[in-house]
């Protein structure tokens, strides 16, 4: 196990460094560096002062050294527009885009999990069919489309909720979040079903699968003799066993869903990182998009680790294969 | 239509009325009427973007015909230029439905464009890694892991943020995010294929390597990368279209649809909902058809599923 768990943290900082090298030529190799790392608007001296103190004069690989070293000491420059560490300003946003996230994660159990258990349970039902209907629509629509349309409905022609920002937000532990607020919750819905739609329809047909896997066991049959009734059945012994692979696969989906808020957080202008990238790759804010590209490579890294982890500790057939 | 080319070893002259495997494919792919209208559909659509400069009502890139007094007309009403504008028309005074045939033009071109590099550059190196084996083999799939790990949309946003705008830079980005899951269907089929008698028979003939694997083994590996280039036909385009609709995908001048749904959305705020929603439609009856025709193919093709 700890031989396990040892290579796969090497593993793990591997890809990171392989991405920081990528990043890294992507800035330097593809671009001018000069461009992209000294405001346009500094004159000759200062352009040669700075490609100077940048170290731009050193050889590639001594760059690259030293851009590394920066990094990891959480130096990864300074945003053009903001004009603060390119590193902080992503901080900031993080909460925002954890907050739309985990919403969004919320919502599609909250709405999955009903609908996938009723579609299970009465399969040949016409409101069954609607339902898997609607879950392949889930997985078709376009998203961003999806978006624009709950904003049409609900925002101009309802009224019901607001279509853009935060709204109010509390402080608490030195983070704003909107979900402790009635205003921010309000603001907080339209994104996050909208960011839910696909996992929404995974987890209806999780939950529908293994709700008819479920009913043929023999645990089922045997709660049924003893005379429970439907309800505890379903409810008690059937909703255990189908809530593991339903948990499991929406938390896999977790790192897919923070990637997928760039396009949520556009359209419903929420401030989170998803937006700060887009806007910052639309004014050529070049040290935040690799600021923000390290931060979310070491995101994916994480997750994918914990989620290696896990799995060695849920199953051994896992640990073994490691050890082959 | 390529393995018709790609398997071109002399054709037998066979009677017409003996079941070839192609008329049994035909006659279990006919077997689901929904399927065949997705077919039916998507043939339509794809019609309809090559024949729109022919077709469609107006060139919509063509300043003199546009008047901007006709700009955010509602569906139905007749333009200053005696055009009935079925779909409205956009800020520019453009007709919508004539934006839409230009547009679909462009995302059936980047979508299918594109899945088709991704497939001969993930195929090439799926047969690569399979044939070779050892450590090739073990360095493409790490690749191939490495690049499923990260979500499309992440990785499409990195390309375009250091290689910027443009159609051909659009291609690059979701080639690079598609081949993968080419390399891995093929290597996984041809794995179980080179063990075969007949890849066997062909290397004891002394057959050059090449002709082994393009003659052999990669016109048996096509049923699965058929299904799976279907289905990322579809994801290619509703790629493009979330990248142009975020502005980094495929620049002004040649708008596809997702762009000319990203100019409908200032105006949506202010309940003129056309400008989006009607190119939104295109968009999301191209993909679903696209997507039904592939669960099709995918019931046809695996031979699992056959009673």
């Amino acid at each position: 196990m700890t031989v396990y768990l040892l290579r796969r943290l090497i593993q793990a900082a591997g890809v990171v460094l392989a991405m920081s090298l990528l990043v890294f030529l992507g800035v330097y190799a593809i671009g001018d560096p000069v461009e992209i790392l000294i405001s346009p608007d500094a004159d000759q001296i200062e352009r040669e002062r700075a490609i100077r103190s940048l170290g731009l004069d050193l050889p590639l690989w001594e760059q690259y050294l030293v851009f590394l070293g920066k990094a990891l000491q959480g130096d990864l420059g300074r945003s053009f527009v903001f004009n603060e560490p390119a590193l902080r300003l992503i901080l900031d946003r993080m909460p925002a885009t954890l907050e739309l996230a985990v919403g969004a994660t919320v919502a599609a159990i909250i709405i999955g999990l009903p609908l996938g258990l009723y579609a299970g349970l009465r399969p040949d039902s016409a409101v069954s069919k609607a339902i898997m209907a609607g879950s392949i629509l889930g997985f078709s629509l376009p998203t961003f489309w999806v978006g624009l349309m709950l904003i049409m409905v609900f925002a101009v022609q309802l009224g019901w909720l607001p279509s853009t920002g935060r709204g109010e937000t509390v402080e608490v532990l030195g983070v704003r979040w909107s979900f402790l607020t009635w205003n921010g919750l309000s603001h907080m819905i339209l994104p996050a079903i909208n960011l839910s739609l696909f996992k929404i329809s995974l987890v209806i047909r999780l939950t529908r699968a293994g709700v008819r896997e479920a009913m043929l066991m023999d645990y089922v049959k045997f709660a049924r003799a003893k005379g429970l009734s439907p309800n505890r059945v379903v409810f008690v012994h059937v909703f255990k066993n189908i809530l593991i692979p339903v948990v499991t696969v929406v938390g896999l989906e977790f790192g897919g869903t923070i990637a997928f808020s760039v396009v949520t957080e556009s359209i419903f202008a929420w401030p989170g990182m998803g937006k700060l990238i887009i806007d910052s790759i639309n004014v050529l804010d070049r040290p935040v998009m690799v600021a923000y590209l390290m931060v979310i490579v070491l995101m994916f890294v994480v997750i994918n680790l914990v989620v290696d982890i896990t799995y060695t500790v849920l199953d051994p057939r896992v640990r073994l294969e490691g050890k082959a | 239509m390529s393995s018709t080319t790609l398997g071109a070893a002399p054709v037998p002259a066979v009677p017409p009325k003996i079941e070839t495997p192609f008329h049994r494919f035909v006659a279990e792919f006919a077997a689901s009427p929904i399927a065949v209208g997705a077919l039916v559909v998507f043939a339509i659509i794809a019609l309809v973007a090559i024949l729109a400069p022919w077709i469609a009502p107006q060139n919509p890139y063509d300043l003199a015909v546009l008047d901007i007094m006709d700009g955010r007309l509602e569906p139905g009403s007749v333009g200053g230029t005696g055009i009935t504008h079925w779909l409205g028309t956009d800020d520019q005074g453009r007709d919508m439905l004539s934006g839409i045939m230009y547009g679909l033009r462009i995302s059936l071109t980047v979508g299918a464009g594109s899945a088709l590099i991704a497939c001969l550059v993930g195929a090439s190196l799926g047969m690569l890694a399979a044939y070779a084996g050892g450590r090739t083999d073990s360095a493409i799939m790490r690749l191939v892991d490495l690049q499923l790990s990260f979500p499309a949309i992440l990785a499409a946003l990195m390309i375009l943020a250091f290689l910027g705008k443009g159609i051909l830079n659009v291609v690059i980005a979701i080639v690079v995010v598609e081949w993968a899951y080419y390399a891995r269907t093929v290597r996984g089929s041809a794995l179980v294929e080179r063990r075969r008698e007949y890849i066997e028979a062909a290397q004891c003939l002394a057959l050059p390597t090449h002709r082994v694997i393009f003659r052999h083994l990669l016109p048996n590996c096509l049923p699965p990368l058929i299904v799976v280039g279907t289905m990322q036909i579809a994801r290619a385009i509703a790629l493009e279209a979330t990248l142009s609709f975020l502005g980094l995908g495929v620049p002004i001048t040649e708008p596809s649809l997702g762009l000319l749904i990203a100019n409908g959305y200032e105006y949506m705020l202010s309940g003129k909902y056309w400008i989006s929603f009607y190119p939104g439609i295109a968009l999301l009856v191209t993909i679903v058809s696209i997507n039904l025709v592939g669960d099709q193919l995918r019931d046809v093709l695996n031979p699992r599923l056959k009673k």
